[in-house]
């Protein structure tokens, strides 16, 4: 999923501080499982954003909509006769959201609640760590099912550095040595051959490197 | 012969070789870097000269290595991934060689958390064994990493660095040989203190022959005081310093610590050198350039080689 977190309520706060309407918009999908931006998290912040402004001895309409999935046009569309009442959204989603919204909406200013975090996988409740970087050629198959471009510190391909120590990185002692997982794990299906392998120079085309990323399916595009 | 480097021609003579460093200032100093060569002059064979180490900012290594060659001593260029994308590698490696500097250390560098601009974005473009290839392309197949091909390529004599001490223990020979295949003409170790984990290693380097393919230079740095021997052993990622170690460095007078330090660091060398596959030396004598001649020369490793 997407990760994500919530920035900081002073900040929140300052960036709607001219509105006097908000619509304050979740989104049902990776921000709900990450605890960030789903329905719950929107009446939490719709709270304390309340109670802040009535401290302040400001009164602010607080509009709260969750819609399925905020990057999608389809959902989005579903704003349109909340979006009149409002002079401000502000977007509990991913920066996907975020833009799709400011896209869709052109005339109404579009803030962000959330931090954009990572790809990544829950490991225990209430911990998130980061998995994949989205690199556009995967080389899973070949490291064990562990990403080195992600999980390592200096995205080394062809590991392990002479910082890692104890199975740890050498940034910190709460990090895994991405290498050292791979290594167990190739031992563990027996394919420590893989590791001899060099793996060639990153073509970084794929992640990013030539530019915004689009994806056309001719057979799905209309 | 590979190259026209003073390295390459001694290591291929048999004779053990020497080599040193030095970290550049962190201004604009050319003395500051020509007073530390000159303490190496006649001493060692090629002078390394870090790149932003610890990753902190100071003087390019390129501009430094060419303070030295100016003076008629033989630098090492080190280049860390960290900082750089390969085209800009590509470009200074061109610049050094253009001035004559033809030993090259690639490195990937230690992570900018570790120095004065923790923020900073982290290139690794490359990593060091894709850094290997693309310098040995550049030299043997007078390409670029694009595919272009160089009308005058760089030669350079190639090395790596080499951590036999960094976890898993079991596959840093086999990381050795990833290092020897992407290009690697020689390896500078990590700082030994740990001899027989170094010796054990070492074994595995011979027994697989990359002694044959690499030459292996023995890393040592003269410790100063029992307060370095317990910083290194707990503060610097992927160093071993032995509890014996730290127990000598304890055991002797304050004001007798760096001497017992460098007769330490002789008698390393003394043991290393009898070590199959062992190459030559490395002396990383961390701001303590002054010491090195005393080392070498009670390491009786003087005089250096004329080629």
């Amino acid at each position: 999923m997407i990760t994500a977190e919530r920035k900081p309520l002073e900040e929140i706060v300052e960036s709607v501080a001219s509105f006097d309407r908000i619509l304050l918009v979740g989104c049902n999908e990776c921000v709900t499982v990450c605890a960030a931006g789903g329905r719950k998290e929107v009446g939490l912040l719709a709270s304390a954003l309340n109670m802040t402004f009535l401290k302040g001895g400001k009164s602010v309409q607080i509009t709260e909509h969750t819609l399925e999935r905020q990057c999608d046009p389809e959902y989005v569309e579903e704003l349109s006769q909340l979006v009149g009442g409002a002079d401000a959204i502000l977007s509990m989603a991913c920066g996907a959201g975020v833009q799709e919204l400011a896209r869709r909406y052109k005339d109404k200013p579009v803030l962000p609640a959330l931090n954009t975090m990572f790809m990544g996988a829950s490991e225990r409740a209430g911990v998130w760590s980061e998995r994949c970087a989205g690199c556009g050629n995967c080389v899973l198959g070949i490291t064990g099912g562990i990403c080195p471009i992600a999980r390592c510190s200096k995205r080394i391909m062809n590991g392990p550095c002479g910082g890692s120590t104890n199975g740890k990185c050498e940034i910190s002692d709460d990090v895994d040595c991405a290498w050292h997982l791979i290594w167990e794990r190739l031992k563990a299906l027996g394919q420590t051959d893989l590791y001899e392998v060099n793996m060639d120079a990153k073509d970084w085309r794929p992640a990013g490197g030539a530019g915004p990323r689009t994806i056309v399916r001719e057979d799905l595009a209309e | 012969m590979k190259t026209d480097s003073v390295l390459e021609k001694i290591l291929t003579s048999g004779q053990l070789a020497v080599t040193s460093e030095v970290g550049p200032p962190r201004g604009t100093d050319p003395e500051a870097v020509k007073k530390k060569g000159e303490l190496l002059r006649g001493v060692v064979d090629v002078v390394n000269v870090t790149d932003n180490q610890t990753a902190m900012v100071r003087m390019s290594s390129m501009a430094a290595c060419a303070h030295l060659k100016q003076l008629g001593l033989h630098p090492m260029l080190q280049m860390v991934t960290r900082d750089r994308n390969r085209l800009a590698m590509q470009a200074d490696i061109l610049g050094a060689y253009s001035h004559g500097i033809d030993n090259m250390l690639c490195l990937s560098g230690d992570h900018p958390k570790f120095g004065d601009h923790p923020m900073a974005a982290n290139v690794h473009d490359l990593d060091s064994v894709q850094f290997l290839r693309m310098v040995k392309d550049m030299r043997d197949e007078g390409k670029f990493q694009g595919g272009d091909e160089i009308t005058d390529p760089p030669k350079m004599f190639i090395g790596a660095a080499a951590n036999p001490f960094a976890d898993p223990f079991e596959l840093r020979v086999a990381r050795l040989a990833k290092k020897s295949a992407a290009g690697a003409d020689f390896v500078q170790t990590q700082c030994i203190y740990n001899i027989p984990k170094f010796k054990e290693w070492m074994k595995g380097v011979c027994a697989r022959g990359l002694h044959k393919e690499i030459y292996v230079l023995a890393g040592i740095t003269p410790m100063k005081s029992v307060g370095m021997a317990r910083y290194m052993k707990n503060k610097v990622p992927g160093m071993d310093v032995p509890a014996d170690i730290i127990k000598r460095m304890a055991g002797v007078e304050k004001k007798k610590a760096a001497a017992e330090g460098i007769t330490m660091a002789v008698e390393m060398i003394q043991e290393l050198k009898e070590v199959e596959g062992v190459a030559g030396f490395h002396i990383m004598a961390i701001e303590w350039e002054r010491k090195v001649p005393e080392i070498v020369e009670r390491a009786g490793l003087l005089p250096r080689p004329s080629v």
